[in-house]
């Protein structure tokens, strides 16, 4: 079985919207039959935080210096785009 | 609106048919709710507005009046709370996703969040309710 996949899921303040967003995404992933480690951070974080992630899911603009994939969390907060955010979550995770 | 998520925002906390004129104005009137209500601190106000200025929190639905989500860091809060404003007409906010884009706000609710794990439940209410657009027109007569 391949290593556990990390997701770092990241907002402005570390606290509030990427909170619903890892929980969202945890739930989703669960029915989808997919576990990772969850990290949270403020964005300011990202780039010194960035290596130990597989995968980036954040609701604010992430530096284009950070080479990890990166997938927009906007769409788990207002609903729009959820279910090919969650798609495209799925397959980073498969990979 | 969803009874439970009504049930973590004091009567107080609540203002409806709001004259503003900015974003600014909006986040000072609620700020001021949540701090006679003893959840924030008196740094809490300018906190969020600096907030907005720098990492905005307006949430596109693709509708015409849309929501923001106004918070700050833990620091300035003294306990969990939210205070919900409806405007009379809508102000804008700019978009968290990218903040050179500005959004049309109707409805907003001011955050104060201080342990994202004892807050799941509270934002995830939030969220459900913004993603329920009749939820969200039943909260202009909670």
């Amino acid at each position: 079985m391949a290593k556990q996949k990390t997701i770092l899921f990241a907002c402005g303040t570390g606290v509030a919207t990427s909170t619903a967003v890892n929980s969202t995404v945890t739930e989703a992933m669960k029915a989808r039959g997919l576990t990772f480690n969850a990290m949270q951070c403020k964005a300011t974080e990202v780039a010194s935080l960035a290596e130990s992630a597989d995968l980036i899911v954040s609701t604010t603009p992430i530096s284009a210096s950070v080479t990890v994939p990166v997938i927009k969390g906007l769409a788990f907060l207002t609903g729009i785009g959820k279910d090919k955010a969650l798609d495209d979550i799925e397959a980073e995770l498969r990979k | 609106m969803t009874r439970t998520l009504m049930s973590h925002i004091d009567p107080r906390a609540i203002a409806l048919g709001v004259e503003a004129g900015t974003s600014e104005e909006v986040i000072r009137l609620l700020a001021g709710k949540l701090e006679a209500l003893g959840c924030v601190k008196p740094s809490y106000a300018d906190a969020v507005v600096r907030r907005e200025a720098t990492m905005p929190t307006g949430l596109p639905l693709g509708r015409s009046e849309n929501v923001a989500i106004p918070h700050t860091d833990p620091e300035h809060v003294l306990r969990p709370g939210i205070a919900l404003g409806v405007l009379s007409s809508p102000v804008d906010f700019a978009n968290m996703e990218d903040p050179d884009e500005a959004v049309p706000v109707g409805v907003v609710f001011l955050l104060a969040i201080n342990d994202k794990d004892k807050q799941i439940d509270m934002l995830q209410e939030i969220m459900d309710t913004i993603q329920s657009e009749e939820a969200l027109v039943a909260s202009r007569t909670p």
